[in-house]
């Protein structure tokens, strides 16, 4: 089976230069796509496979690649496994979506031979079983990725998103190479078996954790490393957009659990209050932004900073739990990470596509130049519902059961010993709770603008259903989406495995309960059953339904709405999504994004317009990168003149730092 | 035998919940108009509003979309389910465990998301400004009656309600600062919620500060009377919500007799009216505040419950 996966990454490797030749080609595109969609869906059965394999067995390989001492060590354990099932799903959605989408790439050349390379660069990562090939994948990844966001580099945002994107995973990759340094020290010994086996000192393995947070947490976009993620995720094409949001993020957390759960050993009480800190105001501040957004594809960018923030508020709470060796609970909230983390790939990538499919039916991404989408795309518009709801965390869709595990975790924590977490984590719950109830405004704003509504341009007038490729694509994610929020139990029992192996406990085993129903720790305590939810709203439903067309009154007549009696045929008076945030921006954004509002009214008499301009800042960024930004033009500057020079200048300066360094070597 | 009584006192419980939630609305008008010294409605109003609305044609609008017609459906559905797993006359009810108090408050989140988007659908001013501001008090006051619930979650050792209303009931529970702090978040929210006066009116019709009634501007014939209907039972709800929490006397245990149901029944009654009076007693007594007064209000009950839960946090006993 490892030779399976391997000689699949290496059919995606050896795609990428063979698609240079097939963008010539009038169907390339289709023949890349779909060869990309059954590797990945051959990557996903090899996953699943192994994941639900009782024996849970841990296969492994070497290669004779990389560092000569070395090789390239390869593993496949149920983390692997998990997260293998996630990317590749991530990557069969996106492949098959694009097998439509992919049709209308002007440039396919500066798209199609990243794409599979790509995709193998996150396998690979996954794979990884040392800390070299781990980090040399983890690059391949960051720049293929880069070279996707930059595919339509006529346009200057684009070009900008990619130059600070490049920076960003620069500096994620530095910190990590600096984590792994740090572990390994001079030994040289870069597998992961040696580093598990050596047991790293308190001091070390807390400078490690710090790393991998910032290195793995900057990719998968915590706040406030978030900056380039709503830049570069919306500026690559949707299917890949796709990818970024909904999978490599999720790559990102595989490093982390693999560095902080599984190589690190026993860990120190406070990790958790720093991952904690962290992630609550992720989740929130994500969804903030999300809130202030018109454009759809940075709404929904936005959004992944929230849910990456829930779920590392789930490996926190795992963290904790671990430490107090509580291992029942931590396998608890690391199942709801986990969970949290197949959700997010499904119905992030469903968003993503069905933004796809509007941008191409429209050319916009505007949502306040769209509007009555329902009535063109429907299907589009179905399943982008669908994916709304569960995003939102409501039932019986797949975000609820995640977050449901969280609260549950977060339940049970007050019989943690130490104060800091005792005060930290109702912050953290507040800051959840708030999060999920501003992500329903987030998308009800989202489907609200962009799909119901009457049409604000002639672009959205004028829209087509798109192509049945992408639809199969949509209703597949769709139905996932479902399928994880109605039969929860059978996921977390495949989740078990991993449990046990990053916490040394799992949850109890659930597909046996009856009717499906989850109970996380006792019944008494707390159960959930969607099935039943789902069966039950249908049924009154459709009784209610039933019911009054037959009993009442099934009479419909078509007429102009309504509205108090002073109907306007202009769609201009529609809410738009700037006023249909107004309300929350005047809530939260005072504080938070320093917003306010000047309205200028014209003086009495004057046939002016009355003008209402919002001026709103991003503190973070005028906190933080604002002033690296300024020191490093700075000194740029200041180094600039050291480009001027005349050769014998240069000469000179060769000389003295010759001079100085054999200096050194000799004192 | 007992799968038979169980499943009796869950349909019971199912259909009294839907007959009991427009008598509610109508003794809180009722009262209301005697307070202001008018004679009010008849208690029996709403039932004839609702089957009236029935009964008359749908008129949609022209540019409503196939979500605009079944969302009543899915508010109502979504209501209903979480109405009948909320205990009123007794705490044991069949389908209990299929879903917590979490998911109870998620499914009622459920059918405010598809209201909101209702509003938003037909492509009107007033749709959208009411879909704007209900999105706006609920996310407000969605956190504190989630943090209310693992406050009380915590207290009670489960987040099941009938264990909660179990535990309420025993004497292991005592006074306890916490429960107070929760309690008033939780009517608070309740007010929020039901778009109840200080925060919404339920009886106006066109004034610029409603906040359901403009999103459902829109509905008509047995649409508006499903939304009626909704609104009704969210109502009583939250009623039985606080009842069940915070009045647990009377409630007949898992497996009483017939007597300890009938005990059950007229207890129950006895604290609808209670609850009723309190509710018609204070919206007469208050006045509608501004919209952007909400907020502060609803984060007075957020920073309530917090305060509740961190309490639990320190300390076991308060």
């Amino acid at each position: 089976m490892m030779q399976a996966a391997l000689w699949s990454v290496a059919v995606l490797l050896t795609l990428a230069p063979g698609a240079i030749a097939l963008s010539m080609q009038k169907h390339g595109s289709a023949v890349l796509y779909g060869a990309c969609a059954i590797v990945s869906s051959v990557l996903v059965a090899l996953a699943l496979f192994n994941l639900l394999d009782p024996a849970h067995p841990v296969l492994s390989a070497t290669l004779p690649i990389g560092l000569p001492w070395l090789g390239a060590h390869f593993r496949i354990d149920p983390l692997t496994a998990f997260f293998l099932f996630v990317v590749n799903l991530g990557g069969a959605a996106a492949s098959l979506f694009a097998l439509g989408y992919g049709r209308h790439e002007e440039s396919p050349g500066r798209v199609l031979p990243f794409y599979p390379a790509y995709l193998a660069g996150m396998n690979i990562v996954v794979l990884a079983d040392d800390a070299f090939s781990f980090l040399v994948a983890w690059e391949f990844m960051s720049l293929t990725s880069w070279a996707l966001v930059v595919a339509h580099h006529r346009e200057a945002a684009n070009v900008r998103a990619g130059y600070v994107y490049l920076l960003m995973a620069g500096f994620g990759t530095l910190a990590l190479l600096l984590a792994f340094g740090v572990l390994v020290g001079g030994s040289g010994a870069y597998d992961f078996a040696a580093i598990r086996a050596a047991h790293p000192t308190a001091n070390v393995a807390s400078a490690v954790l710090l790393l991998a947070l910032v290195g793995a947490g900057s990719k998968a976009g915590l706040v406030p490393l978030h900056a380039w993620l709503p830049l570069a995720h919306p500026a690559a094409p949707s299917h890949v957009s796709g990818l970024m949001s909904g999978v490599m993020t999720k790559v990102a957390v595989y490093g982390f659990v693999r560095i902080v759960f599984d190589l690190l050993g026993p860990p120190e009480w406070w990790w958790s209050m720093v991952v904690l800190g962290v992630a609550g105001p992720s989740a929130t501040l994500g969804v903030l932004y999300a809130l202030m957004q018109r454009d759809i594809k940075r709404v929904l960018a936005y959004s992944t900073i929230e849910n990456i923030g829930i779920v590392f508020v789930g490996l926190g709470l795992a963290l904790a739990f671990k430490a107090e060796a509580m291992g029942w609970v931590a396998a608890l909230a690391l199942t709801a990470a986990l969970l949290h983390v197949l959700n997010h790939a499904l119905f992030k990538s469903l968003l993503f596509f069905g933004a796809g499919s509007v941008l191409n039916a429209t050319g916009e991404r505007d949502m306040e130049k769209l509007g009555g989408l329902i009535h063109r795309m429907p299907q589009t518009a179905f399943s982008v519902l669908v994916g709304c709801v569960a995003i939102s965390a409501l039932p019986p869709f797949n975000g609820f059961v995640s977050e449901w595990l969280t609260f549950q975790a977060i339940l049970l924590s007050p019989q943690l010993p130490s104060w800091g977490l005792k005060l930290i984590i109702p912050a953290v719950g507040g800051l959840l709770a708030l999060a999920a109830a501003l992500a329903a405004a987030c998308f009800v704003k989202l489907f609200g603008v962009s799909f119901l509504g009457r049409a604000r341009t002639p672009v959205a007038a004028s829209a087509r259903e798109t192509d049945g490729w992408s639809r199969a694509a949509l209703f597949l994610l769709a139905a996932s989406c479902l399928v994880v929020g109605i039969f929860p139990g059978l996921f977390i029992d495949a989740l078990a495995p991993v449990a046990k192996a990053m916490v040394g406990n799992s949850m109890p085993h659930q597909a046996s309960l009856e009717w499906l129903t989850i109970v996380p720790i006792a019944e008494s305590r707390s159960s959930y059953n969607g099935l039943l939810v789902f069966v039950f709203v249908l049924l009154s439903g459709s009784i209610a339904s039933v019911a009054i067309h037959r009993l009442a009154s099934d009479r419909l007549r078509r007429a102009p709405a309504w509205d108090c009696g002073y109907p306007d045929p202009n769609p201009a008076i529609q809410y738009t999504a700037d006023s249909f945030s107004q309300p929350i921006r005047r809530v939260f954004g005072s504080v938070i994004f320093a917003a306010h509002e000047i309205g200028e009214m014209p003086p009495p008499g004057s046939a002016a317009p009355a003008r209402l301009t919002v001026r709103m800042h991003d503190l973070i960024w005028e906190a933080l990168y604002a002033p690296i930004a300024t020191a490093i033009s700075f000194a740029t500057e200041r180094i600039n003149i050291m480009q001027f020079l005349t050769i014998r200048r240069y000469l000179t300066l060769v000389f003295v730092a010759l001079v100085l360094l054999l200096l050194v070597l000799a004192i | 035998m007992t799968l038979v009584r169980d499943l009796v006192s869950q349909g019971l419980q199912m259909l009294l919940v839907l007959l009991l939630a427009p008598l509610l609305t109508g003794f809180v008008r009722k009262l209301k108009a005697y307070l202001l010294r008018r004679q009010g409605p008849p208690l029996l109003q709403p039932y004839r509003d609702l089957i009236r609305l029935m009964r008359k044609d749908v008129v949609l609008a022209e540019t409503a979309s196939w979500l605009f017609r079944v969302i009543p459906y899915i508010i109502f559905a979504g209501t209903w389910v979480a109405a009948s797993l909320v205990p009123t006359f007794g705490s044991g009810l069949l389908f209990s465990w299929s879903a917590d108090l979490i998911a109870i408050i998620a499914l009622l989140g459920s059918a405010r998301f598809f209201l909101a988007l209702a509003g938003m659908d037909v492509g009107t001013a007033f749709g959208g400004i009411g879909s704007s501001r209900e999105v706006m008090i609920a996310s407000l006051a969605e956190p504190a009656i989630l943090i209310t619930v693992f406050s009380v979650a915590m207290i009670a050792g489960s987040t099941q309600l009938s264990t909660i209303a179990e535990y309420m009931g025993s004497s292991a529970v005592g006074l306890r600062v916490s429960l107070g702090l929760a309690l008033v978040a939780l009517v608070i929210v309740a007010i929020a919620e039901n778009g109840r006066i200080p925060v919404d009116n339920p009886a106006t019709h066109l004034e610029l500060t409603m906040v359901h009634e403009a999103m459902v501007l829109e509905y008509s014939g047995r649409h508006l009377a499903l939304i009626d209907l909704s609104s009704q039972l969210k109502l009583l709800v939250y009623v039985s919500l606080i009842a069940c929490m915070f009045m647990p006397w009377g409630a007949a245990a898992p497996n009483a007799g017939v007597a300890a149901f009938a005990v059950g029944a007229v207890t129950y009654a006895g604290k609808l009216a209670a609850c009723g009076i309190l509710l018609a007693v204070f919206e007469t007594s208050t006045a509608k505040m501004r919209v952007f007064r909400i907020p502060e209000f609803l984060g007075a009950a957020l920073m309530l419950a917090l305060l509740a839960t961190l309490l639990r946090f320190v300390s076991g006993s308060l």
